[in-house]
């Protein structure tokens, strides 16, 4: 049997993986591995900025690709760079593989130069976590590691390679199938489930489907909206759902959450037959759990066993796969009968409409404009203020993707997963909505962005503010603004509350950043120049477009469910709004 | 609340008792013993888990336990008839005679061994129920207040052979 080194079998492991990118950043515990690589031109090695910047690239490439993302770093300060982007990709179902040098195995406990116990720091944060010890353990350590991350509930593996396994010989053999006693994702479909599932839904006078991540996740896409089609059965999502129908859907109601729309939370608050699929019903989309959907049956259909019944008591509970149960309901469901239900909702939809009720240079202007101009695109967001508007005024169909941070809610994910979006697809238009502060949490990888060519639209909802927080502050701390106001400076006032003309300048000047990284910048502060710079961004085929759009400093989310409130009990307009 | 009982089949493998640990911890799930031993397989190794929770978090628990990697099976022990140990040291110190002749009165009753004295210090050795070495412990810390030293070793339980469900 040929012999060759663990570094030599990590490259083709990665071969056989199909893994066609690979983020990486060297490091001494790091470096046999990238000297296996050195040269390799069946995968395409990419060297981001940062090791944060790194796996929320290789994330933005899973999410957008359907594939795994695959990251390479050093031991020490390389790993603990990545726990962030670990425990986001983990909390939305993202499979990744994260392999970590480290140091040789008789080092360690010994605080060892860049020692840290990698596997014990990421154990609550990701699906599963392993250090190879031993030579002959390579290749099937990372068959496995591929499998976990991509089956069932998808998630994070990290494998942790010493650097000694990394050098020693060993067997070229790679293992073409594995068997994980203690892993057995779920296949199949309880029929008897889903039948009592169909039952409830053909007699519901209110039904409604809510949707979360998991149809996206499944790719379930196409056959949900046959099933919504079919039924006729209004579909309401979460933010990680958004998009498992066409949200120029006649059907689609809206978001639920608490900055859902008005008539998608009123829907679930009346509904009397609550179909969800794929959604963990955490604290931001139910409200006031009490009084969350209390006439409603409901019926959950998860992947994940440990979903169901968690945050609320379910009727109907079915583990399965989301495409797999979608299609087995296809082959069962009919047509309801449900006209004065869903005139109700649409009576709703048209009465209380998620609108901004304000001209000029507005997060709506903008994203609808977005809309407009580009039809084939994958959109990533940041977190904060920029991603609530896009999750409400985006849209979305079966040729667009959003990309956010729904679980972790992590700021500066948006702008290094649009880079690895775009590297899983050239040919589509790649944009990152993002606030100011986020943007400004992986802003070096703009040089990755720049040196690999990559044309993607960055837009920057300028508030100068953290605004979410702000508006939170505004809403329910008394306008007491501490620590959000981007535009501080020493020589401001202790503790303002009230922005105006006379703000100091925003730093950075974030055209001239651009520029200095060999990006182009344009700047917008009238509506009339949104659509020009977009149609400029979209022109510009060889470096990344920064376009800063100056906004109103104070604007707000709305509507909003307030802390502890339940869900048909929102704020619709801001203060000023109302004046 | 009720008392549970868990046995768990897990890989033999270096951090799995850390990151079943680590679970009960990071999700905030109370746990009163856990022991860990290899079975007759030297890759699989056995643990039972006694915890007091309500109903929905015994669920949720069951269903962690499951969806871990490095877990085989999980079996809840709560409601079938098992056998179930737990080893219990107590060094009781400072004898008196007419102490010492309290703690053999004592053994006898519990069924209690003693395996250890040097005139004044007794060592006495139970394996029994964790309720029945709860019942000896309270009984020693009232007879023995601040003389005693205790070591639990955590329940050990494996189903019955002959015992039919009640
Ligand atoms: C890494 C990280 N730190 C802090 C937060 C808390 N947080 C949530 S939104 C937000 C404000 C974001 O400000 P900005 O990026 O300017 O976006 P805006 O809300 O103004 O659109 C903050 C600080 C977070 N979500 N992530
Ligand atoms: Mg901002």
């Amino acid at each position: 049997m040929k012999q060759i080194t663990g570094a030599d079998l990590f490259v083709k492991a990665l071969k056989e993986e199909e893994v066609d990118t690979l983020f990486a950043y060297p490091g001494g515990q790091a470096i046999d591995l990238f000297n296996a690589l050195y040269g390799e031109r069946e995968i395409d090695v990419i060297l981001p900025r940062h090791e944060q910047g790194l796996i929320h690239a290789a994330d933005g490439y899973a999410r957008s690709t359907g594939n795994v993302g695959v990251c390479l770093v050093t031991s020490g300060p390389g790993a603990t760079n990545l726990v962030t982007g670990i425990a986001t990709a983990n909390y939305d179902s993202v499979p990744l593989v994260c392999f970590t040098g480290q140091v040789p195995t008789h080092l360690i406990g010994n605080d060892t130069f860049q020692e840290v116990d990698f596997v014990g720091i990421t154990r609550s944060i990701c699906k599963y976590a392993v250090m190879v010890r031993k030579r002959e353990d390579l290749a099937e350590t990372i068959k496995k590691a591929f499998y976990i991350a991509k089956t069932g509930k998808p998630g994070v593996v990290v494998v942790d390679l010493p650097k000694d396994v990394q050098r020693a010989y060993g067997s070229d053999f790679y293992p073409q199938e594995i068997m994980v006693r203690g892993y057995k994702p779920n296949t199949s479909v309880h029929m008897g489930q889903l039948n009592k599932a169909l039952d409830i839904l053909n007699h519901a006078v209110k039904p409604v489907f809510l949707i979360g991540g998991g149809v996206n996740i499944a790719h379930a896409n196409t056959e949900m909206t046959q099933l919504a089609e079919l039924t006729g059965v209004p579909v309401i999502t979460t933010i990680m759902g958004k998009g498992a129908i066409p949200t120029t859907s006649s059907l689609y109601v809206g978001n639920i959450g608490i900055h859902g729309s008005y008539a998608a939370n009123s829907a679930i608050s009346n509904c009397d037959v609550l179909f969800s699929i794929g959604t963990r019903f955490n604290d931001r989309i139910t409200g006031k759990i009490e009084e969350f959907a209390v006439n409603a049956k409901i019926i959950h259909i998860d992947v994940d066993a440990a979903s169901i019944s968690r945050n609320i008591d379910v009727d109907i509970p079915i583990v399965a796969d989301a495409k797999k149960a979608i299609c087995a309901l296809l082959e069962k469901a009919k047509p309801l009968h449900i006209s004065e239900w869903t005139d109700e909702i649409n009576r709703w939809k048209k009465e209380y409409p998620i609108d901004m009720g304000k001209v000029g240079l507005t997060p709506q202007m903008i994203i609808q404009s977005i809309n407009e101009l580009f039809k084939d695109a994958v959109i990533a967001t940041d977190v904060g203020q920029n991603q609530l508007w896009t999750t409400q005024f985006l849209d979305i169909d079966e040729n667009k993707q959003m990309l956010t941070s729904g679980g972790l809610g992590t700021m500066g994910y948006g702008f290094p997963a649009a880079i690895g979006a775009k590297f899983g697809n050239p040919h589509k238009d790649v944009i990152v909505i993002s606030g100011d502060g986020g943007m400004q949490m992986n802003i070096q990888e703009m040089a990755t962005a720049v040196v690999y060519e990559l044309p993607i639209i960055i837009c920057i909802l300028n508030n100068g503010y953290l605004g979410n927080v702000r508006q939170w502050q505004e809403m329910f701390y008394d306008r007491r603004y501490s620590s959000t106001c981007m535009r501080y400076r020493r020589s401001c006032e202790i503790g303002c509350n009230k922005p105006d003309h006379c703000c100091p300048e925003y730093t950075p000047d974030f055209i001239a950043l651009a520029e200095s990284y060999g990006a182009k910048g344009i700047r917008v502060t009238k509506a009339e120049d949104i659509k020009s710079a977009l149609n400029s961004a979209k022109q510009n085929t060889k470096t990344p477009t920064v376009i800063e759009f100056i906004i109103d400093r104070e604007i707000n989310v709305m509507p909003i469910v307030p802390p502890g409130n339940s869900l048909n009990d929102m704020i619709l307009e801001s203060e000023e709004g109302r004046e | 609340m009720k008392k549970r009982w868990i046995c768990l089949f897990v890989e033999n493998e270096i951090g799995v008792l850390a990151r079943i640990s680590g679970l009960f911890s990071g999700k905030s799930y109370n746990l009163d013993s856990l022991t860990v031993g290899v079975t007759e397989d030297s890759t699989i190794s056995r643990m039972t888990i006694s915890l007091t929770s309500d109903d929905r978090t015994f669920e949720q628990i069951k269903k962690q336990l499951g969806r871990s990697v490095e877990v085989i099976k999980v079996v809840d022990y709560t409601d079938t008839p098992i056998h179930m140990k737990e080893i219990l040291f107590v060094k009781v110190n400072h004898c008196t005679d007419a102490d010492i002749t309290e703690l053999f009165r004592i053994s006898k009753v519990f069924g209690v061994a003693i395996i250890d004295y040097d005139g004044t210090t007794v060592l006495l050795e139970c394996t029994q129920t964790e309720n029945r070495n709860d019942d000896l412990i309270a009984l020693l810390k009232r007879k023995f207040a601040n003389r005693i030293e205790i070591v639990r070793g955590g329940s050990v339980a494996v189903e019955a052979v002959s015992i039919s469900e009640r």
